[in-house]
């Protein structure tokens, strides 16, 4: 099917800035919903706050549910336990799922949630202005931290493997098709499953961090992602600056 | 007669009013319920947990407030009857998730058991510090309803009602209770009509309302076509966000309040005990009503002419019986265990003066204590 009917065409173009890797992964969750032939009519997509809130809501023909700030996962679980029947896709941002929200995260996780949560990571909060995010990483520039980020910064999926999850997976928008690939896996996935798509926000993150060009930034996430097993994701053990990147199980 | 003598009430039970929520609940039809643990609320929530999976509900330990709150919004959506029961400190948390619900029309219920506060208080104890909360808690402006039950047999009765109003008006309704009555054991007669209101289905209709009426649409539900948009921003009547145009956002604080304020006579219930000749009336509600209740008795036995106005509705609130009464009475006064919430509404109505008797340490107003005041010259 033309990926365009799965817009709601009346809402676009996309308010997302010039250079924002959601385009891709909005388009990689879309692919992978039709290859695997979801009934789009049965699917209800819940968010958060945030521009990755933005990318099912109001794009997606389908229903929509864009909820408080770092709740969504708790909203959906309402709305999955009273009607299994229904596919449950909660996509939100870093800010909202791991630093507000990141409780009700690990609970879905421990009660293994029959949903698939994919997590734009773009390492700020891009909507209010680029400040310190909880995936920000160490030393990095941020509008309140602007002498570097003294913290360190979460890892998600060891973070989700380590609560139990049955699927964790990791990819950037620089590997779109590794990112479909992990997408369809997790949306077939009986359970709690989760990805993690590595974005770029060339708006906030990547003026103040020197990449204000966007292919800038698709070549640092290029340089950053390194191959990595479940094994060595929940030993924490990727070398300084880079990343673990694949499918977790 | 003889015939009406034979009758016994199959149906009477003794429980406390924990129970009565449960069991009101369920009457109404609830088929969710998503909570926290808190006292004095609990037990509601171990009950629930018995009784939810056998009525072919759902039930689900959240793992705080705020996520209770969430889960019952997200299966309100999702077609379900949902409720969640908390006390004062668990309400606060829910307050930006109540917003949303009040923003996104989505009909539920909150059972407030409260306790004294402010924070974590006297938790095992009485208070009715929440009239406020509940009013204006969330942000924004908006009304709201809140059921305020005297007895076990009314917390029965309105948790039923409750949910018949949350699905008219679609919107959340508080039902307000206090640790006394929610450990007061009673009989009840469980064999009430209870109005249920079903969900229509319905398609192709604007899912947050007529632009020109302003009246609640039928409540939608996910998975039936419908490409539903909800969303807490300003949207218009089909759900689309909308935060920068004037006329969409006063549209929608228009309409989440006009449809109670249209209502409020209808909804702001009142009982009156021996107004017609008071000199004095007590205006009180919830367990502090039933002090007030004996206090009246005993100022009538001394020859006071003393009268109660009893709020079975705190929100919206009464003005017109208040107004009224203040003209009538020589004083009014509120009893109310806090500092004064409903004194202050009442004082804005009432053209007579107006006293109170307030309580803030945990325990009961006693009868003798509010004729103390009826006494006062």
């Amino acid at each position: 099917m033309d990926i365009g009917e799965y817009l709601r065409q009346e809402v676009m173009p996309t308010p997302f800035c010039k250079g924002c890797g959601h385009g891709i992964l909005m388009h990689a969750i879309l692919v992978a919903i039709d290859e695997l032939g979801i009934d789009f009519g049965n699917m209800l997509f819940v968010s958060g706050i945030g521009c990755a809130a933005w990318i099912p809501s109001p794009h997606f023909a389908a229903d929509t549910l864009h909820t408080t700030h770092g709740r969504p996962i708790a909203f959906a679980t309402g709305a999955k336990l009273f009607n299994p029947e229904l596919d449950v896709v909660v996509i939100s941002g870093d800010g909202d799922l791991v630093s507000i929200g990141g409780n009700h995260l690990i609970h879905a996780v421990r009660r293994d949630l029959d949903v698939t949560v994919i997590m734009a990571n773009n390492r700020v909060y891009g909507m209010t202005g680029g400040q310190l995010a909880s995936t920000t990483p160490h030393d990095r520039i941020t509008a309140t931290t602007p002498g570097g980020n003294p913290e360190r910064d979460f890892d998600t999926c060891r973070l989700v493997l380590a609560c139990g999850a049955g699927y964790a997976a990791r990819y950037s928008v620089a590997e779109p098709v590794n990112l479909r690939r992990v997408i369809k896996n997790a949306l077939q996935h009986k359970g709690f499953s989760f990805v993690e798509a590595m974005t770029i926000c060339p708006t906030q993150y990547g003026r103040m961090n020197k990449m204000p060009v966007p292919s800038q930034m698709i070549e640092e996430l290029k340089s950053l992602c390194i191959s990595g097993t479940r094994a060595q994701v929940m030993a924490g053990d990727a070398p300084e600056g880079k990343v673990y990147v694949g499918e977790f199980i | 007669m003889n015939d009406e003598k034979k009758k016994v009430k199959p149906t009477g039970r003794m429980m406390d009013g924990n129970t009565a929520c449960v069991e009101g609940a369920l009457r109404a039809g609830c088929n969710f319920y998503a909570g926290y643990p808190i006292t004095p609320s609990s037990e509601i929530m171990n009950l629930m947990a018995r009784r939810m999976p056998s009525a072919g509900g759902v039930f689900i330990q959240m793992e705080d407030e705020i996520a209770s709150i969430a889960a019952v919004i997200g299966a309100s959506w999702a077609g379900a009857r949902a409720v969640t029961a908390t006390s004062g400190p668990g309400l606060t948390l829910m307050l930006e998730n109540i917003g949303y619900a009040l923003a996104t029309e989505t009909p539920c219920v909150i059972i407030d058991v409260q306790r004294c506060g402010p924070s974590t208080g006297q938790a095992t104890r009485p208070g009715q510090g929440d009239v406020m909360q509940v009013r204006f808690g969330a942000s924004g402006d908006y009304e709201t309803i809140a059921l305020a039950p005297w007895s076990v047999q009314e917390v029965y009765e309105m948790t039923g009602r409750a949910f018949s109003l949350a699905e008219r008006y679609r919107m959340p309704v508080f039902l307000l209770t206090d640790e006394l009555l929610a450990h007061l054991r009673e009989v009840v007669d469980l064999d009430t009509d209870v109005e249920i209101v079903e969900r229509p289905e319905v398609h192709g209709v604007p899912p947050f309302g007529d632009t020109r009426t302003n009246a609640p649409t039928p409540m939608p539900r996910f998975g039936t076509g419908e490409k539903l948009l909800v969303t807490g921003s300003a949207h218009d009547e089909w759900g689309y966000r909308r935060t920068t145009d004037p006329a969409v956002q006063r549209r929608l604080t228009e309409r989440i309040a006009s449809k109670v304020i249209k209502d409020r006579v209808e909804l702001a219930e009142v009982e009156e005990f021996h107004t017609d000749d008071a000199e004095v009336i007590l205006v009180s509600f919830g367990f502090s009503a039933r002090s007030s209740h004996a206090a009246m008795r005993l100022a009538r036995d001394a020859g006071m002419k003393a009268g109660l106005l009893r709020l079975k509705a705190l929100w919206p609130f009464p003005r017109e019986a208040v107004r009224r009464l203040g003209s009538s009475a020589e004083r009014l006064v509120v009893v109310e265990m806090n500092r004064g919430m409903l004194r202050r509404e009442v004082e804005r109505v009432a053209s007579c003066p107006v006293q109170g008797v307030h309580k803030t340490e945990g325990e009961p107003i006693h009868p003798r204590e509010i004729l103390d005041v009826i006494q006062q010259r």
